[in-house]
């Protein structure tokens, strides 16, 4: 009984837009400063892995170095942007703050206020991706007749990281805390996920590991292939896992945060 | 009509009972003090009729709605000023006002005028575009006030508003509460400071371990508990046993005696006639002397 209230259905209105709005309204004051590292980052990612280092590598799969690694950027920046959103951020606007108490004096639900949280999180990793791909672009690195595709995909798999990241909020006895998940999921993530070399190369318990249980491996496959320009039926697949998953972790991150917070 | 019922009200947190079978009825129009000691109950009655904090048993209507199950409904007349400063320090005054008059689906244009208005209110129309984190305790205070008027709540639930204030703030602050409920806003407040209670509420309560102990309008409680009057005087043997002798209703504060009255100038007389004892005075009692009387004073935490 007890169990089944951690996924029970929350209602959400249209108000968790307003939430969203509020978040957005603030990004908007620092626009210039909050652009810079999607826009900065990959272009210093590509000159050091990729021209650097893909001087040694050469190639993977036959695709250049520098080709392989940029659709991985992008998702790893999809990755950050809501995970690091909805756990710092959301943390500060929770506890010290005291945004959520505020809104929630208004016919705002907490539900809606977690939701928009969410929402707003997912937003910052589609933002990023859509500074992050003509810059790549520019570099000749990605496929344009499908990378438009990746800008609502980030969307999605912005919403998976904020449901990841609204879990450990909901969870954290204290900011430090979020520190743990960084060092021994996100992390791991970054580098085991296909991101900086295919998965094939590490052993077949580590690879299944990587498919079942580190989102960042789906969102990196379906980045990849919409980067190179390739439709394959496999990304199903990994669409499949990312929505059913998604789905999962955001009911239970709003019914997580309603403990936390309804008292 | 009653604006606000309680029957039976209870709320516990694991095995801590904040609030105990408390039934208490608010009429409209009214301003209504909660008293009493930190840890009494009183936030925890605030939080439930501002329908965020579920009601562990008993009822809690409000303008008739049950405060489990028409939350929004509720939410959308009434105005909130929190004990902790909550206002959002992303944003400017204004914008804070503004951000907030969306949460009620005020439409813009109608939010802005509303919004001007209530910074001339509460005088911080020439803060109007400081971020909130500079602005002094007072101001943050008064746009609090400001922000829990945005929706023109018929219901004001204020917990501790002037805590923390310099006099002018609190005399601003009592001063626009005096106004709205001039206006029909009925208005329900908490306090540590009992001298604002007895100068602006109708009527009161004073809680301690989650009970009502009394209510009252702030004059019946006093009549009721201490007489209007007090006599101070220096403890010492002989004075305690002359109004033992007169079976006067007295209490030993440290190096101080109170001596409750309704006719003070019978108690010097007889003080300084009978028992030949000069160094007292007298003074009207005040809420303070009930408070204490009733929640006793040792420290709470």
């Amino acid at each position: 009984m007890k169990f089944a209230s951690y996924f029970e259905i929350p209602r959400i209105s249209s108000n968790a837009y307003k939430v969203w709005q509020r978040n957005k309204d603030v990004f908007m004051k620092d626009i210039k400063l909050n652009f810079l590292p999607p826009f900065l980052e990959p272009i210093l990612y590509l000159i050091a892995l990729g021209f650097g280092l893909g001087r040694f590598v050469e190639s993977i799969d036959g695709v250049p170095y520098a080709q392989f690694i940029a659709p991985a950027l992008i998702s790893i920046s999809v990755m950050y942007a809501s995970f690091f959103e909805c756990s710092y951020g959301s943390y500060v606007r929770m506890y010290y703050q005291k945004t959520f108490d505020a809104i929630i004096a208004t016919p705002l639900t907490i539900e809606e206020v977690i939701a928009g949280e969410m929402l707003w999180g997912a937003t910052r990793s589609m933002i990023n991706a859509t500074v992050m791909i003509p810059v790549i672009a520019l570099f000749g690195l990605i496929d344009l007749r499908y990378s438009l595709l990746i800008i609502p995909f980030a969307f999605l798999g912005g919403l998976l990281f904020a449901a990841i990241g609204m879990c450990f909020t909901a969870v954290t006895p204290n900011i430090m805390s979020i520190n743990y998940p960084v060092l021994l999921f996100i992390t791991p993530m970054f580098l085991f996920s296909g991101t900086f070399f295919p998965l094939s190369a590490l052993p077949q318990v580590i690879q299944y590991f990587a498919v079942a249980f580190l989102p960042l491996t789906h969102v990196v496959n379906v980045i990849r292939s919409l980067g190179y320009g390739i439709l394959e039926l496999s990304l199903l697949f990994d669409l499949v896992w990312i929505i059913i998953v998604c789905a999962i972790l955001f009911v239970l991150s709003i019914n997580m945060m309603k403990k936390r917070l309804v008292v | 009509m009653p604006v606000i019922v309680a029957e039976n009200l209870r709320k516990t947190f694991k095995d801590l009972v904040a609030v105990d079978n408390i039934s208490f009825s608010i009429e409209e129009g009214e301003m209504f003090g909660f008293l009493g000691p930190n840890g009494a109950g009183k936030t925890t009655t605030m939080r439930m009729i501002q329908c965020i904090s579920p009601v562990t048993s008993g009822s809690l209507e409000i303008f008739g709605m049950d405060v489990s199950d028409h939350q929004r409904e509720i939410k959308s007349f009434m105005g909130v000023v929190p004990q902790e400063n909550n206002l959002d320090m992303d944003f400017t005054v204004y914008e804070n006002l503004m951000v907030y008059s969306r949460y009620f689906d005020i439409p813009k244009e109608e939010a802005e005028e509303r919004v001007e208005e209530l910074l001339d209110f509460v005088q911080l129309t020439d803060k109007k575009d400081t971020m909130t984190e500079s602005l002094s305790g007072g101001m943050k205070r008064r746009l609090i006030l400001a922000r829990a008027l945005v929706n023109r709540p018929r219901l004001l639930i204020l917990d501790e508003p002037t805590v923390g204030l310099d006099p002018q703030a609190r005399h601003l602050i009592w001063d626009r509460l005096r106004l709205l409920q001039k206006n029909g806003v009925t208005v329900v407040l908490t306090s540590h400071y009992l001298d604002e209670v007895e100068k602006l509420c109708d009527r009161l309560v004073v809680m301690d371990n989650g009970d009502i102990l009394v209510e009252g309008s702030p004059s019946s409680v006093i009549e009721k508990y201490v007489g209007s009057g007090i006599v101070e005087a220096e403890n010492d043997p002989q004075l305690l046993e002359c109004l033992k002798e007169r079976e006067a209703s007295y209490e030993v504060i440290g190096d101080l005696v109170h001596i409750y009255t309704d006719d003070p100038k019978q108690i010097t007389d007889y003080l300084t006639m009978e028992c030949s004892i000069t160094k007292f005075s007298a003074r009207p009692a005040t809420l303070e002397d009930v408070f204490l009387r009733l929640t006793g004073r040792r420290l709470r935490e």
